[in-house]
């Protein structure tokens, strides 16, 4: 099972959780039981196609799996995921 | 009898090769010459022939081949008078080999009295050789890099949590201009995290407030003050007098916007986000590296985007967060390192973790896959659904 790190806004959705361990051949369908654990995590990850929102960048381990092989990237045991949406907060 | 100083001197003189002034000036910048100063640092920095390499005669044997490898290169010595001049072009060919070598006639003085031009370098004050002694010692900054600080300008937007611990040590680092974007005033809310102001300072303009505290600590640095806020009415008239701008900013059409400007003007981001336990870092260098779009070609919907206003941040991660960008900003400015380009950095404090993530450009970014004039006015800042999503953060 790959490890998944959750930012801090879709930790609500997932019970308060930094980490989810999750199983999957590839990337997509990793996510998707990520979604299937989490139900909220569905509309924050994936769009009504079923591709990622565009918002949200995914890295396998350090690289962003857009330049890899997008949800078909193979995960492997060991692998860590990364969800990230963009933060702005900062002078407030 | 021994012979006397003066005259081992006349003896040595009659050996070496002498040019004058003018040669050296018409023949400077061609056929390989090399112009070598030979007198001691403290005459150099106070004045010297431009382009001259400076070698101390006092360390003459064990620098010379870092300043001038080539053997067989023309080298031309000069000092003050010729003197100096003369002994060091003596050992040059007579012990160390080179074979072109001469002492330029009079010196220095000789060369002022023709009229011809020196450069005279900015040097450090002796308040500013004790304020940064510590920077001093260090070869990757030393007292070149020192004036780089004292000759940059770096622009912060915002005087609040990260712009706090940014500013006042890149102020302490002697950063010579430091311009602050700020229209808000200091609120008691503020204090927990926004160190560069005070209690007895609530209800003042941040930018008076950042002012005092920057001028406390080292008044050699120039504030400019900016008491507005960032938009694309004004964007480019602020970053224009800047060379790397700290963005801090709480919102995501602001932090396009910034993005789009700085690429067309081509000016490095040191950008940072904070929120609860979580920050990140990255450093944006148009057309080195990626921009902001390459990494978030589209901001998150409203819900997945909280501000620290509404959901809270640990006091003290802005002065992590802000204290790495400072670190990055005064790398930048004396060129050493690795800075943080096409890396993004995650801080996570409760577990005590850093992450270092991969950027790439995006071959298809709007904005920076182009030539910066072909960006308009127009879309700078714009994203799909811009209205809906400005709409929906109100």
């Amino acid at each position: 099972m790959a490890t998944i790190k959750i930012p801090p806004v879709l930790r609500p959705s997932v019970g308060g959780e930094k980490e989810i361990r999750a199983a999957g051949p590839d990337v997509g369908a990793v996510l998707r039981a990520l979604a299937d654990q989490h139900p909220q995590t569905q509309s924050q990850l994936f769009g009504p196609d079923g591709g990622l929102n565009r918002y949200v960048n995914v890295y396998l381990n350090d690289e962003d799996v857009r330049v890899l092989e997008g949800l078909d990237t193979s995960v492997a045991e060991a692998d860590t995921l990364v969800i990230l949406p963009a933060m702005a907060g900062g002078a407030t | 009898m021994s012979p006397s100083g003066a005259e081992v001197i006349k003896e040595i003189r009659s050996q070496v090769d002498e040019v004058d002034p003018q040669a050296v000036r018409d023949e400077r910048g061609r056929n390989g010459l090399v112009l070598v100063d030979v007198r001691e640092s403290e005459e150099f920095e106070r004045e010297h022939i431009p382009g001259a390499k400076h070698v101390p005669r006092g360390y003459l044997e064990s620098r010379i081949e870092g300043a001038v490898p080539d053997r067989d290169a023309h080298v031309v010595l000069y000092c003050a008078t010729g003197q100096r001049s003369a002994l060091a072009a003596n050992t040059l060919k007579s012990l160390m080999g080179y074979e072109h070598v001469e002492s330029m006639t009079g010196g220095i003085t000789l060369w002022k009295d023709r009229g011809y031009d020196t450069v005279v370098p900015k040097s450090l004050t002796k308040e500013q050789r004790d304020r940064y002694s510590r920077h001093l010692l260090l070869p990757e900054v030393g007292s070149e890099g020192q004036q780089k600080l004292l000759d940059a300008k770096v622009l912060l937007l915002g005087a609040g949590g990260l712009g706090s611990p940014t500013a006042l040590y890149l102020a302490a680092a002697g950063v010579g201009t430091l311009g602050i974007v700020d229209d808000d005033d200091v609120d008691l809310s503020n204090l927990q995290r926004q160190v560069i102001h005070t209690t007895d300072r609530i209800g003042e303009a941040k930018v008076d407030s950042a002012e005092t505290s920057i001028k406390a600590i080292n008044p050699d640095v120039e504030v400019v003050k900016h008491r507005t806020r960032l938009d694309a009415s004004n964007v480019m008239e602020l970053i224009e007098p800047y060379d790397i701008i700290v963005d801090g900013v709480d919102n995501f059409p602001t932090r396009y916007l910034l993005n789009d400007a700085t690429v067309r003007t081509r000016k490095p981001v040191v950008s940072a986000s904070i929120l609860g336990f979580d920050g990140q870092l990255s450093v944006f260098a148009p057309y080195v590296g990626p921009c902001y779009r390459c990494l978030y070609p589209v901001p998150p919907p409203a819900e997945l985007a909280p501000s620290c206003g509404a959901n809270g941040v640990l006091g003290v991660l802005p002065g992590t967060m802000g204290l790495l960008q400072a670190t990055e900003v005064i790398k930048l400015i004396i060129g050493q390192g690795d800075p943080l380009i096409g890396r993004l950095l995650l801080y996570e404090a409760l577990g005590a973790t850093f992450t270092e993530l991969k950027v790439h450009r995006d071959p298809d970014c709007p904005i920076c896959s182009r030539d910066p004039g072909d960006i308009s006015d127009e879309e700078m800042g714009r994203f799909p659904d811009y209205e809906a999503f400005c709409a929906a953060a109100g």
